[in-house]
């Protein structure tokens, strides 16, 4: 009898803790994952009014805000931002429609497409299409354009080669890549007898290319020699400190490199062997065929490297160090390989820029660069050559072909969205190497843990 | 124990460590250790965790420096090399392989990669020579690649050999460890815990693969092992470490029989018939 007069009294009061609890449980409104998408959509549009705004205005730092909520441009965007939402969440049926109305079309594509890049003819065949692309496709372009073709897009995509033999096949993190290009580009100066300094005969700027290669090697061992014992992080410091200190010298030093005045008049390239007489001149066209061939030489070359003994060791280096040693692996010395490869790579565009332009100074080696390149080769693909190839080419034109699009100082913002959009969604690049994890970055394996701890 | 016996004798003492002593600051690691290993043996390092045997194994592959000691190894020629103070690598170089407690493989690397990498370490193709596609490249390039597939088909993992290391089970990823250690032609083969974490019938497989290269091979191997039961059928002699020191030395069956063995070490689990349970 007391038993069910105590359940009596206990039922409601259990009762109202599970509301209090399922309460204190339910999520708050704004936190359900839909409403959280479609906050972020409208915070997308609100950046998209702002950035497609009006430009600053240094005297009253809220005008270009103001003018963007004032404006009709703002509602466009937020809707945008809707429209994007409703289709997102509402749109699975429509999408599933589609894809069932188009599967006949696409799917032979999408599956011939996975069988052909297996095949080595396919693939030799599109390199070869792609080629035949890149020298006859600026015939038709304007002089403009080439420039911008041969100043950024061939230079970039030579420095992205280097620069992934570093970093997307040996695993070193190196900021500094383009202090080797500097060191190229004032071979370059003092071979054809421009800096201060006279070298004891003068060359051809066709010869300066391997003795350029040759000295950015040099450089290479001896910056790589005593820190490339050094791992990750720390080694991106290093790196970082010799980049200050190649473009310090070269800012500072009077006598040797003719200080922050720079060099002028480096000559163009020239070939004289008898019947044969040739000058590059002002036209961009030249540089951008001279450079193709650059181009391609180093894809061969490091394509072999790649798929060779070389490759592989670089490769398991990266994946993990103390195992490699314990496999006989020199790692100090592969690690070394690695950076004087890629350091002659950036040796042999720096003496190609500095001959183009005929006037170089340090201020065309700023620490930027060294970033803006790393980020074209993880853009492309880490490791993997066609994707530092478009990568690299796809990014360096961007903000050229922004340039009458939108206002001339957001260019680099843009490709700042970009990227960050990029990581996001797609970590691995463009066209990411088949040799390293999808999606997730190597582990950075950095002490000797080679069992218990004792 | 006598050593003079000639050079291709599986007799003969490959590896021999005296009086090793590692200490990380005030805390001794290994005390004086002294372990004789012959070609022709299976030798299986055992002890409580915490005893010194992955630290045996690190001094003796160049990954820690005994400050005391020393550890020679004899090679073909009847050569002494002393192995304290050497790299890595270049231990490795001079015939002695291991496998790592924590698999560590190269996860992005195919199962054949894996191997033809541990292989080509031995290779004279410099980077000039690949570039420039010279046929002494390319004839080394397919002679480590014929010695990868044949040590898969060894250790029995030919069927997997274009898959990712990385996505491999852990049997086979424990498999594939020894076939990269075998790949760099070693006269030791330094095993540290190769069963941990596979199941009953993967150790049948494991113990008749250690015996295989032991005999086949003509490989010394040197063995961490906390599977009493694979110790005992694999193992020709038995050394116990414990704190550091070596407690005990002889044959499986003078070891169960040791006094002093049974209570540092065997005596917690000769009541217990399944001695992997208390590993764990």
């Amino acid at each position: 009898m007391s038993a069910v007069i105590e359940q009596r009294t206990e039922r409601p009061a259990k009762a109202v803790s599970a509301v209090v609890v399922a309460g204190l449980r339910r999520e708050r409104w704004y936190r359900q994952p839909r409403l959280r998408r479609l906050g972020a959509l409208l915070a997308a549009g609100l950046l998209l009014a702002v950035m497609t705004g009006e430009q600053g205005n240094g005297k009253d730092l809220l005008y270009s805000l103001r003018g963007t909520l004032a404006s009709g441009r703002l509602w466009v965007c937020l809707g945008l931002g809707v429209v994007a939402w409703v289709l997102a969440e509402t749109g699975a049926p429509l999408r599933a429609a589609a894809v069932r109305l188009l599967a006949p079309v696409t799917a032979p594509i999408a599956r011939g497409g996975e069988l052909a890049v297996r095949r080595r003819g396919v693939r030799v065949t599109a390199a070869l299409v792609g080629l035949a692309l890149a020298v006859f496709v600026p015939l038709a372009l304007s002089r403009a354009t080439n420039q911008v073709l041969v100043d950024w897009v061939g230079i970039y995509i030579l420095l992205a080669l280097g620069l992934n033999v570093v970093i997307g096949w040996a695993g070193l993190l190196d900021l500094g890549f383009v202090a080797f290009f500097a060191i190229g580009g004032y071979s370059a100066a003092f071979w054809t007898g421009h800096l201060p300094v006279k070298p004891p005969f003068e060359l051809n700027p066709f010869l300066v290319i391997p003795v350029a290669m040759a000295t950015c090697l040099i450089a290479g061992v001896l910056l790589g020699g005593p820190t490339l014992r050094l791992r990750g992080d720390y080694l991106a410091i290093v790196t970082l400190g010799f980049h200050e200190i190649i473009y310090l010298v070269a800012k500072n030093s009077d006598g040797l490199t003719n200080g922050s005045l720079g060099v002028f008049g480096i000559p163009h390239f020239s070939v004289g062997l008898g019947p044969v007489q040739y000058r590059w001149k002002l036209d961009p066209l030249d540089y951008w065929w001279l450079l193709l061939g650059l181009i391609v030489l180093a894809v061969l070359v490091l394509r072999r490297l790649e798929h060779s003994k070389v490759g592989r060791t670089w490769a398991a280096i990266r994946e993990d160090e103390v195992a490699a040693a314990a496999h006989g692996v020199d790692t100090v010395k592969y690690k070394l390989m690695a950076f004087a490869i890629g350091a002659s790579t950036s040796g042999a565009a720096g003496v190609v820029y500095a001959s183009k332009v005929g006037f170089i100074n340090p201020e065309n080696f700023p620490l930027l660069y060294s970033v803006l390149v790393l980020a074209y080769v993880i853009f492309g693909g880490m490791g993997s050559i066609p994707g530092v190839l478009l990568g690299a080419g796809l990014l360096a034109w961007l903000p050229h072909a922004l340039k009458d699009v939108v206002d001339q100082k957001d260019r680099f913002m843009y490709m700042g969205a970009l990227l960050v959009v990029m990581m996001i969604y797609r970590p691995q690049g463009l066209l990411p190497a088949r040799r390293r994890r999808r999606g997730e970055p190597t582990p950075a394996r950095s002490s000797v843990q080679t069992g218990d701890a004792q | 124990m006598t050593t003079t016996t000639t050079a291709t004798g599986t007799d003969e003492v490959v590896l021999e460590a005296s009086r090793v002593t590692l200490r990380f600051g005030g805390l001794t690691s290994l005390s004086e250790v002294s372990l004789r290993m012959r070609r022709g043996e299976v030798l299986a390092v055992i002890g409580p965790n915490g005893a010194g045997k992955t630290s045996l194994f690190n001094s003796l592959t160049g990954f820690y420096h005994p400050q005391e000691g020393r550890v020679t190894l004899r090679d073909e020629s009847g050569a002494t090399h002393e192995l304290i103070g050497r790299k890595p690598h270049s231990v490795n170089r001079l015939g002695v392989a291991r496998t790592f407690q924590n698999i560590r493989l190269f996860g992005a690397l195919t199962a054949l990669e894996n191997v033809k990498v541990a292989a080509e370490t031995r290779e004279r193709s410099g980077p000039l020579g690949i570039a420039l596609g010279l046929p002494h490249t390319r004839r080394a390039d397919r002679a480590s690649g014929e010695r990868a597939e044949q040590l898969l088909e060894f250790v029995g993992l030919a069927a997997r050999r274009y898959e990712r290391a990385g996505s491999l089970s852990y049997g086979d990823q424990r498999r594939l460890e020894i076939a990269r250690a075998l790949a760099t032609g070693p006269r030791v083969l330094l095993l540290d815990e190769p069963a941990a974490g596979t199941n009953p019938t993967e150790k049948l497989e494991l113990t008749a693969l250690i015996r295989r290269i032991n005999r086949e091979l003509g490989v010394g191997v040197l063995l961490i092992e906390h599977d009493m039961r694979l110790v005992m059928s694999v193992a020709d002699r038995v050394a116990v470490l414990n704190f550091g020191r070596v407690i005990a030395e002889g044959t499986p069956a003078e070891i169960q029989r040791d006094p002093a063995v049974v209570e540092a070490y065997l005596g917690a689990e000769a009541a217990q018939p399944d001695p992997e349970e208390v590993e764990r």
